[in-house]
């Protein structure tokens, strides 16, 4: 059997049933799994804002960051987060720009949801390593009474621009999607005050001819338009990098290298969530084998253009002839003090990934949520070398410094995860999360093709 | 729009044959509610192609030449600042922002246009008064003549549309 004979939605379902299926979660009573889950994920959440609290009551000396290594958690834990949201918007918008419709309705929703939440927690990384976070403002252009302005020069005001924009776009783009699935809600909840409330967020939305014209340019418009931005976050990301001087981040591969690296990571933590989602609420009818192998798939291409990365960085160490480079690629991240790092993220992100050659295994929900789970890791841990590794060796030995979090680094990080999994699952409650309107136009495309 | 006719159908096709009768009986003030954009439908309706592309593209112009001109300005007029000797209007150095800022703006252009040329936001409209209209979303076609549509008549269309397969026709406000 080839991909193209498998169903995308399974057993045919009634545009009633489909409805009542991927509605009906917004008004069902609260299941205690989730409960339980919203307690613990609020539980981190409030040690979250403990520890920003702290750091920023004490100052930024409650983080282990030193110089040399001026950059480390807070930036580590941001290009992290920021990276994982692009997957998001490469499923929801590229696959829909290229009209990959059979494999993107039923998990854009998740993918976007989850590029919104990281962002999230992304954008919390650089204001709190300001230091003095209250005057993050001072990162956008208005007429200040200092009579100064922001160098838009310099990468970092780049980067407030990008991250900002990706933000509002993906906000944008994430609404404009959810409005006749809201509407649907409005018509279909049980209760009067559900309907009221969610008829406000529905914005009125009828369905009309009128209203689907502009609709339909409209959403495929932001499409390509996030589409170039998908592109263009990470590599201004990766510019703050390149455009210093430093062995490690002075390269000209790092924005396709970084490009790659996040949508890796993004496919993997997208793999991470659906796979529990869809065995919780039983979207097995919607989220078929044939999702799973495309984003097996997926993680394999982006893995093997990582890998090639990896080659290509040490390669480049060596034709540069640079002996800082040399010593920075060739010694320092392979055998030097953080080795053992180095070495994991190769095995999560370039071998343990070979498995998914293996149709079964790319099939199978469970192999694929453990893979998933060692590329979270192991691109973390990219991270982790390309920063640290690289500023606590620079040019000169007598200003090397070794780095070690402290409890607070850490416990922001694992505050983060929580956070976002409160977002998450305040997601799967409030919100449509499989757009319930394109899955039937999508089986309407198939019944009548 | 203010309805004075308004039909049920289960699928589409019936929706096509519904609007067919009623065109070729010289009705013309037509729209058509579905729970998603049907394919076919608003060319058999004669609704023109959305125009809003055009204002999407005006904005993202705009935005990204406002912010081209506000970096050259910061730059180059109000407070330029010799680093190293490097050219104060280096344009190379203001594409990224240049283009953040014409998504953006072409962004926030597509959302408020898409809501607004689709007389949205409203919290009411008067088709939401007719029963089981709240299935239009869900699974139902729901055809609708605005009133003041002077080819009407209220017996041949209602016995016209049933037997184009209208699971129910209303007529509102007395009718034609």
């Amino acid at each position: 059997m080839t991909d193209g004979d498998d169903p995308v939605i399974v057993g045919n379902p009634s545009d009633t049933a489909l409805s009542d299926q991927l509605l009906s979660h917004t008004w069902q009573p609260l299941s205690r799994g989730w409960k339980l889950a919203f307690a613990i994920t609020g539980a981190g959440t409030l040690m979250l804002l403990y520890m920003i609290t702290l750091t920023v009551l004490r100052g930024i000396g409650m983080w282990g960051n030193n110089i040399p290594t001026a950059w480390a958690f807070g930036i580590i834990n941001f290009v992290w987060w920021i990276g994982i949201g692009h997957a998001g918007t490469f499923i929801s918008a590229i696959l829909l720009v290229l009209e990959q419709q059979h494999i993107r309705t039923s998990i854009n929703r998740f993918t976007e949801g989850m590029t919104l939440f990281a962002v999230v927690q992304a954008g919390m990384f650089p204001l709190l390593h300001l230091g003095r976070p209250w005057f993050a403002y001072w990162l956008f252009p208005y007429p200040s009474v200092m009579d100064m302005w922001p160098q838009v020069r310099s990468a970092l005001p780049w980067d407030a621009a990008a991250v900002s924009t990706y933000l509002l776009v993906s906000i944008m783009f994430w609404y404009l999607g959810l409005i006749p699935d809201l509407a649907g809600v409005r018509d279909r909840a049980p209760t009067l005050r559900r309907r009221r409330v969610y008829g406000v967020f529905a914005l009125g939305w009828s369905g009309s001819v009128q209203q689907w014209r502009h609709y339909k340019i409209a959403y495929l418009t932001l499409a390509g338009l996030a589409t170039p931005l998908v592109v263009s976050v990470h590599s201004i990301v990766s510019l703050d990098f390149a455009e210093s001087a430093l062995p490690g981040w002075h390269s000209t591969i790092f924005p396709p290298f970084f490009v790659a690296g996040a949508i890796f990571s993004g496919f993997a933590l997208v793999v991470t969530l659906i796979v529990p989602a869809r065995r919780v609420f039983k979207l097995y009818n919607v989220i078929t084998p044939r999702h799973l192998d495309m984003m097996g798939k997926l993680m394999l291409v982006t893995s093997s253009i990582i890998a090639y990365s990896y080659i290509c960085e040490l390669f480049l160490a060596w034709w540069s002839g640079n002996r800082y480079e040399m010593f920075e690629q060739l010694h320092e991240r392979p055998f030097g003090f953080y080795a053992v790092g180095f070495w994991i993220m190769i095995s999560c992100n370039c071998l343990i990934t070979q498995l998914l050659w293996s149709r079964r295994i790319r099939r199978s929900a469970v192999a694929l949520f453990i893979i998933a789970a060692f590329v979270n890791v192991g691109m973390w841990l990219e991270r982790f070398e390309i920063i640290v590794v690289s500023l606590t060796r620079d040019f000169l030995p007598s200003s090397w410094h070794q780095y070690m979090p402290t409890y607070v680094d850490i416990c922001i990080l694992a505050g983060t995860l929580c956070f976002f999994g409160l977002l998450f699952l305040t997601f799967l409650r409030l919100v449509p999360f499989v757009p319930v309107a394109e899955l039937k136009e999508l089986k309407r495309e198939e019944e009548h093709a | 729009m203010k309805p004075v006719l308004m039909a049920e159908f289960e699928t589409t096709d019936e929706l096509f044959a519904g609007i067919k009768v009623l065109t070729a009986a010289g009705v013309t003030r037509l729209d058509a509610f579905t729970p998603y954009p049907v394919d076919g439908l608003q060319e058999l309706l004669g609704v023109p192609r959305s125009y809003l592309r055009w204002i999407v593209l005006a904005a993202g112009l705009l935005g990204g030449g406002a912010a081209y001109f506000l970096q050259w300005w910061i730059n180059v007029v109000d407070y330029p600042l010799d680093i190293g000797g490097r050219p104060y209007h280096s344009a190379l150095a203001f594409v990224p922002i240049t283009f953040e800022m014409t998504v953006l703006s072409a962004g926030f252009a597509a959302l408020i246009s898409a809501l607004a040329l689709g007389g949205l936001p409203r919290l009411w409209q008067p088709v939401f008064e007719v029963d089981g209209f709240e299935r239009a979303t869900i699974d139902r076609f729901w055809l609708a003549v605005a009133s003041g549509d002077r080819e009407v008549d209220r017996s041949r269309d209602t016995l016209a549309l049933q037997n184009a397969g209208a699971l129910r026709v209303v007529w509102l406000g007395g009718g034609a």
